[in-house]
């Protein structure tokens, strides 16, 4: 009853547990008007050994901060606890969790091996005793401890909520300090969380928004390390970059990859003008997908990379249009009182997230593809640069605080608006991307 | 703005200059990342490039989200025209900037227009095409850091930094 699955960790297939037939009443279903945080626990998860109790710690402590996190989980502190956990296989004891109504439990152990590291945990509905899905074992090197309490985070969460995981993941942003006038730009990345900062280009250029590829091993960003904006893709491992081929006398950027990965879409700049093109990063030959003399720039594909969504201010002002991959026909689908720019495509397929601009406001939103059900998320003197966490359910951005001493932060928000958090990062921030979830 | 003023502001330009600027070949104060390491010269000069940064001006300025040029900024231009005329060993590269309204992409095209416009100008002018570059910096480079009206006007503009001798 109690046999584990175990996945190992770290390139190494991650082993999905069976599914058992089985009521689940315990649910969080999202899309609901207001949710009141479910009260849950997670006790220290248990060590195995001495050696595992400091790992054991800082792994639960991650788990509950995922949690929270999302703003549907309220974490019963442990002070409230009647019974404590000091062993993982022993049964447990409901009606303790019951009486400070904890509706879920999650409980685990934390195994050290010389450098390796496992962590097992199970989940469990307090109120039916039934437990929620199976038990699971995350294995790997002990320096991975924070991507396995991650794992173990978007377990609980993706059982309960029956959304994607996303806490396994990283996001790649620009780093900021200095006054506006002097500001120093660096390119960097960190856990979806703002843990684990790593610097990936110096500050003796200006870094313009980072974009993750499809499988999250590379960025393109835009550097004006030659003296003009251009687009150079970096290797995430290796931190080695390289510019992309682009015509004398033009400036290039506003880059994105296609869901393949094998090719950039971007902005290029030629005698004023700014218009969509298309390159095969193999090759470096490039294609021209628009020829306006209006704006055209932020181009963004459909997750099966048969559509793109753009900025144009073609009729006018900046509005968000749809056009086939391969160029020709554009459809406008922003049709509000406003400024629209950045559009970004859901995970999903579903939803564009973008910025609007109106009536000196800026806001992060969402709408259908079509560009019906508008909602705006955000509010502030600026926000911009929206990128969408792997599930689909949150989005990251960049919001600029008013006047001489004004600053960009990184913040999340909810699709439905909810749980708006700054995202801790050493120095300022801002044009995140949101990698896919990690292997 | 007086003199003295445009001094004060030149004073602020080369300081954020020395800590951006990679290109020892590029002069002036364009206030951008390109600019600022060669001495401007003196402004008493005429043919130096600090009378060319304060005398005939360096920079022009845009309304909210254009890229026309004013009649003031025609003016400027033409003296801009008359001055690279007159001194044709000198190359520039005229650099777009918008104000922090608007999003990152939008502007560097926006920047990218407005230098355009104003290359346009001097090459109409009679300015040899093939001594004028442009480069948008977008609103990555403002020189008021206030948001407000006062200073997003000073920050939508063009400015002519001049990059070298053609001879040289």
């Amino acid at each position: 009853m109690m046999k584990f699955l175990t996945s190992l960790f770290l390139g190494a297939a991650l082993l999905a547990a069976p599914v058992h037939a089985q009521n689940q009443p315990l649910r969080i279903i999202i899309d609901e008007g207001v949710i009141e945080p479910m009260p849950f626990a997670v006790p220290d998860f248990v060590p195995d050994s001495p050696a595992a109790a400091d790992y054991a710690r800082e792994i639960t402590r991650v788990v509950a901060s995922d949690l929270t996190g999302t703003g549907l989980f309220r974490e019963i502190p442990s002070d409230a606890f009647i019974s404590p956990v000091s062993s993982f296989e022993a049964s447990v004891q409901f009606a303790d969790w019951k009486a400070i109504n904890a509706q879920a439990l999650v409980t685990g152990a934390v195994n050290v091996s010389g450098n390796r590291l496992s962590v097992r945990f199970r989940v469990w509905d307090v109120f039916s005793g039934a437990e929620l899905g199976d038990g699971l074992q995350f294995a790997g090197t002990v320096d991975g401890w924070r991507r396995m309490a991650h794992k173990v985070a978007d377990q609980v969460y993706s059982r309960i909520t029956g959304e994607g995981p996303y806490f396994d993941s990283r996001v790649a942003f620009v780093s900021e300090s200095g006054p506006k006038d002097q500001r120093r730009k660096r390119l960097a990345i960190m856990d979806y969380d703002g843990a684990n900062v790593q610097y990936l280009t110096d500050s003796s250029s200006i870094v313009l928004a980072p974009r993750f590829s499809p499988t999250g091993d590379r960025l393109l960003y835009t550097s004006y390390e030659t003296g003009s904006p251009r687009i150079y893709v970096l290797d995430v491992n290796s931190v080695k970059r390289q510019v992309l081929p682009t015509q004398e006398g033009t400036m290039s950027f506003a880059p994105r990859f296609s869901p393949d990965g094998k090719t950039v879409l971007y902005s290029l700049a030629q005698g004023g003008n700014t218009d969509l093109w298309r390159m095969d990063i193999s090759t470096g030959n490039s294609v021209r997908l628009t020829s306006a003399p209006s704006i055209e720039t932020a181009p963004s594909y459909s997750p099966d990379g048969s559509q793109i969504v753009f900025e144009s201010d073609r009729s006018g002002t900046p509005q968000l249009y749809i056009m086939p991959a391969n160029g020709g026909e554009a459809t406008r689908i922003s049709f509000g009182k406003g400024r629209y720019g950045t559009p970004v495509w859901s995970p999903r397929g579903d939803l564009i997230a973008f910025t609007k601009q109106s009536k000196g406001r800026f806001h992060i939103g969402v709408m259908r593809i079509d560009g019906s059900e508008e909602r705006l998320l955000t509010a502030s003197f600026l926000d911009e640069g929206p990128t969408w966490s792997p599930n689909g359910r949150v989005i990251m951005f960049t919001r600029e605080t008013q006047g001489a001493s004004g600053r960009s932060t990184l913040y999340s928000v909810d699709i439905s608006g909810r749980n708006l958090r700054p995202v801790r990062t050493p120095d300022g921030g801002s044009d995140p991307s949101w990698s896919p979830l990690l292997n | 703005m007086n003199v003295l003023g445009k001094l004060a502001a030149l004073g602020a330009l080369t300081l954020v200059a020395a800590c951006s600027n990679n290109d020892p070949s590029t002069w002036g104060s364009g206030g951008a990342g390109g600019s600022g390491a060669l001495a401007p010269g003196s402004v008493s000069d005429p043919r130096s490039p600090a009378y060319f940064q304060q005398a005939v001006g360096d920079r022009v300025l845009f309304e909210v989200d254009q890229s026309t040029l004013t009649p003031a900024a025609q003016a400027t231009l033409q003296a801009q025209a008359e001055w690279l005329m007159a001194n044709p060993d000198y190359t520039a590269t005229i650099e777009g900037h918008a104000d922090e309204q608007g999003t990152r992409e939008y502007n560097l095209a926006l920047g990218a227009r407005r230098a355009n416009a104003a290359r346009e100008f001097l090459v109409s002018r009679g300015v040899a095409g093939n001594r004028l570059t442009t480069v948008s910096y977008g609103k990555e480079r403002p020189i008021e850091i206030c948001s407000e009206e006062s200073c997003y006007a000073k920050n939508r503009r063009a400015v002519t930094v001049l990059t070298g001798s053609t001879t040289g």
